[in-house]
């Protein structure tokens, strides 16, 4: 096919990929930035607790060296008072090693501390950045909304919106029926409410079954008197009246029966 | 195989029907190309008419990308070369 059918596709298509393209959203890439950025502040601010940390332990370090410097001094002057000048110059050559070491780990405890002094500093000005980067991306994101909203005015008079339409129809479908969920669900409370409508559970019952339930729980409660009066009294003839007040209220009962199945 | 009428909707075409459907494409687009705005507005009109007459209307609720578009009924011989080129009368 190479007609004015094909070409016509063919160059819809081609348009249709541009204006996706385009429609690629920005507020996604500015987020996914933010979000980086996040990151990187995150690695900064665990650089600084990495080297405070080290820090830390030099200083540790130093202490411990310290006080082995002012134990070997002690030790030293006790050999001398104890006339062992050869064990004093052990001791004293001990802690000129000692000494050695403090004055290194005191260098590289300076170098630490600058350094944690620098990262610190980087880390706030990062943060600075990022919080400002957020603000920026936030009024981005709102005049992109309204541009968009712009573009789409000026699309819908051309031939691609036409195909693009189709997507926007699902999304109206989609909120029409959501709407329609929404309306039904609040329909059917009101119904089961004002008992229109069952509820399946069983838990709610309406008023009028509650007034039947009390009204035949009433007749239930007398018929029993009877009977108990008429034990008491004895004899046959009350037998048959208390009979012929069964049978009263037997022929009663269909009549307040009757409401209950219509409401049924 | 589904064909977009511009301005009208969609059809969903068999594609045993493109055999008949390509000699017209063919035709419109000789004429077309020749000026021949009497030739390409009857011609035009068959095209569409086939279209309606051979295909099945998608519903508005669906959702298909068309494979084959054609100009509305009214369109002029013009406004179709226009289409047909780079710019066309669509920006973008």
């Amino acid at each position: 096919m190479s007609g004015v059918m094909k070409r016509m596709g063919m160059i819809f298509r081609a348009k249709a990929n541009k204006a996706l393209d385009r429609a690629e959203d920005p507020r996604e890439t500015l987020d996914y930035s933010y979000q980086k950025q996040l990151e990187l502040l995150q690695k900064v601010r665990r650089g600084v607790a990495d080297v405070a940390t080290s820090r830390k332990r030099l200083e540790l370090q130093l202490n411990q060296l310290q006080s082995q410097s002012s134990k070997l001094e002690d030790q030293g002057r006790k050999a001398l008072a104890l006339g062992r000048e050869d064990l004093a110059r052990e001791a004293l050559s001990r802690r000129a090693a000692l000494q050695q070491q403090v004055t290194d780990l005191e260098a590289q405890h300076r170098t630490l501390q600058g350094e944690e002094e620098k990262l610190t500093l980087a880390s706030q000005r990062l943060q600075a950045k990022v919080d400002a980067f957020r603000t920026k991306k936030e009024t981005i994101k709102a005049t992109y909304t309204a541009a968009q909203a712009q573009t789409r005015i000026g699309e819908a008079f051309t031939g691609i919106s036409e195909e693009m339409g189709d997507v926007g129809l699902a999304i109206q479908r989609a909120e029409d029926k959501t709407a329609q969920l929404q309306a039904r669900a609040g329909a059917i409370d009101e119904l089961l409410a004002s008992g229109a409508l069952d509820d399946p559970t069983g838990t709610a019952k309406d008023d009028i079954a509650a007034e039947l339930d009390r009204i035949s729980g009433g007749t239930d409660v007398e018929l029993e008197l009877q009977r108990m009066k008429a034990e008491l009294a004895g004899g046959s003839s009350s037998q048959q009246a208390i009979e012929g007040g069964q049978n009263a209220a037997g022929t009663q009962q269909p009549q307040r029966d009757t409401p209950r199945f219509d409401k049924q | 195989m589904i064909v977009r009428i511009m301005g009208e909707g969609q059809v969903k075409l068999a594609d045993s029907h493109f055999t008949e459907l390509n000699a017209l494409d063919d035709e419109l687009l000789a004429e077309l190309e020749r000026g021949d705005t009497p030739g390409f507005r009857r011609t035009l009109g068959a095209l569409l008419d086939r279209v309606r007459e051979l295909g099945t209307p998608l519903p508005d609720d669906s959702l298909e990308p068309s494979e084959l578009i054609l100009p509305s009924s009214d369109a002029t011989l013009d406004q179709v070369r226009d289409l047909l080129t780079d710019d066309g009368l669509i920006p973008g």
